[in-house]
């Protein structure tokens, strides 16, 4: 509390501070643009956007602040209360909503006139037009998710590269899909998970690691499974109005994922907690695990693990399914130069900067053809990313749901969630959560 | 010295003190007065920071009454302090004695209190890995003597007792230290006159230490209980509040209210009944463990 105490602090006083200075912007140097984001593996690439950009317009700097994104939230809260927020800062489609209903953020439309919207992929752009039918953010970059691998692990249990790439699943048995987690899972005597005197109560690796429940949106948790029944989070998306929680395809899903921690495929809930699923991903814990193209660099990062990658399994709608998220640049409403900031909006949204990300091959830039850019950069350090653009070719994405009351649907949720996959509550305990959750949208 | 003089220093005197007391004063008006009368007003509003309050009464102390988990938030942390001040007291004043009657070393009495100059976060964030289920040193040694592993952090029994635990480790030293002052200023006389009159070290210990610490133990007490009321980092960077709502402590719970779901009125009447519940907390100990004599007089 003390660390978050003393924030308020020196929020209050540079509140105090800023009134004395007439609210002019503080010490600010004339011409610059403070500009947020939470990812320090991509910093140096928008640094070198933020270089490029001055020299188009060298009357404009940008200032580049990176904070985690744990800290990230609340401290542009308390910068917005105190006055003292970036110009320009990377948004979340989960956050910005309660900004746009706050007034905190610029209407970009009367701002940036002469964006050929069509360059982004397909939905992108749409998420950042709120409820009053104007937009807040242009598109930066995309995410998917795919299966991670152990190759080592994966040719130990008799299974080849292509029984990997072609996977089905469903709710009942679990298909292919679990066959494969059920092989891969070896308990202390080498026993694996589909032969007879397999021990779940003393298993050395699981088949899927998981990283925990999964909170409200199961980005890289469930929703590639639940999606592929005809289950969607909301009525609509964006700007739902009612969560479908209490669905029998959801229940039914979240009961079979449940069930591989039963039958041992999968690790308890409770020993999740600690080490993040990526680190006993890296120490041999686990033979597959599910996460996003931002953690591809952590992951081919491990020494002495070969890493394998392959599309999420097929369901029962006969397709393969991804969330499919966005980011995008929003401009503070508050800001001191909002030509200035929305000239850097227009700019990381181009060509000009996204090429340079996408060359830098840590993210998908939201630009097709920079996109592209970057698959070629994966490619260069090895790295076959066509698990997780294939989603965006096939048209198998759907997106990340968008609703107003986004963080206390989270604040129900994840406690509602962890009580399923702990086993202290059956699924159909989600019906009464899920009800928690739509009446926050009763009278609104 | 003269009745004049005497009259006179007020006139002389006040101005000068006030100037002494003005830095003390100012940070206590701006930094603790201003913002605890501000919270108090703020948990009769709706207020999420980046609009305007909006007044309501006493609604967020009738929702608190009928929110499961803020009771749930009272028990964990009831849970919580009970746990870390049993233990660490217990161990603190016996490590007190150890090193006020056993040793002399300067070495090792300071030695006890490097934990505490560990930062908070830090602390807690070793024990995560080392109490971790798959990959912590501590359950790959319980693993080796052919002991059943345990969930530390996850498991809903043991979350809390982690938790007090670790806390427990960091604090000892500086519990230890504070009581060990106390055992200090008990005079060498009263342990000769004991010691001639033939009692031991566990009755010298139970007829003469622990009556005559009774004033210090309770400062360590208050002090104590009022820090274990506040317990946040550690739950912060470790378990975040889970399983579930097993580790969600009053303090983060009215942290995520307020600056993760921007309910900052309804986090400033948590604020309000916590300060009241600390309040009542250091005034009955002070009453009842009489801080204000000392039975060496």
């Amino acid at each position: 509390m003390k660390r978050k105490m003393l924030a308020g602090a020196v929020a209050l006083a540079s509140l105090s501070l800023t009134a004395c200075a007439g609210g002019s912007g503080g010490a600010e140097a004339e011409g610059q643009i403070d500009y947020w984001l939470w990812d320090s593996n991509q910093q140096p690439a928008y640094q070198q956007c933020a270089d490029a950009f001055h020299e188009a317009n060298p009357d404009l700097t940008v200032k580049i602040t990176q904070r985690g994104w744990d800290d990230y939230w609340s401290a542009l809260t308390t910068a917005f209360s105190s006055g003292t927020g970036p110009d320009v800062f990377t948004d979340h489609v989960s956050k910005y909503p309660e900004f746009v209903a706050n007034g905190q953020l610029l209407a970009l439309d009367d701002h940036i006139a002469d964006v050929d919207l069509d360059q982004y992929s397909a939905g992108l752009a749409d998420l950042w037009v709120a409820q009053d039918g104007k937009r807040y953010g242009l598109p930066k970059d995309w995410d998917t998710v795919a299966i991670f691998y152990n190759q080592k692990m994966v040719e130990d249990a008799g299974l080849s590269e292509e029984d990997m790439q072609d996977l089905d699943w469903n709710p009942e048995d679990g298909g292919t899909y679990e066959e494969t987690i059920a092989r891969l899972t070896v308990d202390a005597n080498g026993v694996r998970g589909d032969e007879p005197g397999f021990d779940k109560d003393d298993v050395a690796v699981y088949g899927l690691g998981i990283p925990g429940a999964g909170y409200e949106n199961g980005q890289t948790e469930w929703s590639m499974y639940t999606a592929t029944t005809g289950w969607t989070h909301t009525d609509k998306n964006p700007w739902g109005t009612h969560y479908n929680y209490d669905d029998p395809r959801f229940q039914d899903t979240i009961a079979w994922w449940y069930s591989l921690i039963e039958k041992g495929y999968a690790p308890p809930l409770e020993t999740t907690i600690g080490a993040s699923v990526n680190d006993n991903f890296g120490a041999g814990k686990s033979a597959i695990n599910i996460s996003g193209d931002w953690m591809l660099s952590t992951y081919f990062g491990y020494d002495g693990v070969d890493v394998g990658l392959a599309p999420t399994p097929t369901g029962p709608n006969g397709q393969r399914a991804s969330m499919f998220n966005g980011l995008a640049d929003s401009v503070w409403a508050g800001t001191d130069n909002p030509e200035g900031a929305a000239k850097w909006v227009a700019f990381l949204g181009s060509t000009d900067c996204q090429d340079l990300v996408g060359a830098a091959g840590v993210v998908f830039p939201a630009i097709t053809s920079s996109a592209e850019i970057a698959t070629e950069a994966f490619a260069e350090k090895g790295i076959d990313v066509s698990p997780f653009t294939t989603h965006v070719e096939d048209g198998t994405t759907f997106l990340f749901p968008v609703t107003d009351h986004a963080s206390d649907v989270h604040a129900i949720m994840t406690p509602a969630m962890d009580e399923v996959l702990g086993g202290k509550a059956d699924v159909s305990s989600l019906t009464e959560a899920n009800e928690q959750v739509n009446a926050l949208f009763d009278g609104s | 010295m003269t009745t004049a003089a005497v009259a006179r220093r007020p006139r002389n005197q006040l101005l000068p003190a006030l100037g002494m007391i003005a830095p003390a004063a100012l940070g206590f008006l701006v930094f603790y007065l201003y913002p605890t009368l501000r919270g108090a007003y703020l948990s009769l509003t709706e207020y999420n920071v980046l609009g305007s309050p909006v007044f309501v009464g006493l609604q967020n102390y009738v929702d608190m009454a009928k929110d499961d988990v803020f009771w749930n938030a009272v028990r964990v942390t009831f849970l919580y302090v009970v746990l870390n001040i049993g233990f660490q007291t217990v161990l603190a004043v016996g490590l007190a004695v150890l090193m006020h009657r056993l040793t002399k070393s300067v070495l090792i009495r300071g030695s006890l209190l490097l934990p505490y100059l560990i930062a908070n976060v830090v602390v807690a964030l070793l024990w995560f890995w080392m109490l971790d289920f798959n990959i912590g040193i501590v359950n790959a040694v319980i693993d080796a003597i052919g002991l059943p592993k345990v969930a530390f952090f996850g498991d809903e029994a043991w979350t809390v007792a982690t938790i007090a635990g670790v806390n427990t480790w960091r604090h000892l030293g500086y519990t230890a230290l504070l009581v060990f002052a106390g055992l200090q200023m008990i005079p060498a006389s009263v342990y000769e006159a004991a010691a001639v009159d033939g009692a031991g070290e566990w009755r010298t210990f139970w007829r003469i230490t622990l009556p005559l610490l009774r004033p210090v133990l309770v400062l360590v007490l208050v002090i104590t209980v009022t820090g274990a009321f506040q317990v946040f980092d550690t739950v912060a960077v470790t378990t975040a509040g889970g399983p579930g709502n097993a580790s969600r402590v009053l303090q983060l719970y009215i942290y995520e209210q307020a600056f993760a779901r921007g309910h900052f009125g309804y986090a400033s009447a948590m604020s309000v009944v916590l300060f009241l519940v600390l309040a009542g907390a250091a005034f009955a100990q002070m009453r009842l463990l009489r801080a204000g004599e000392s039975d060496l007089s």
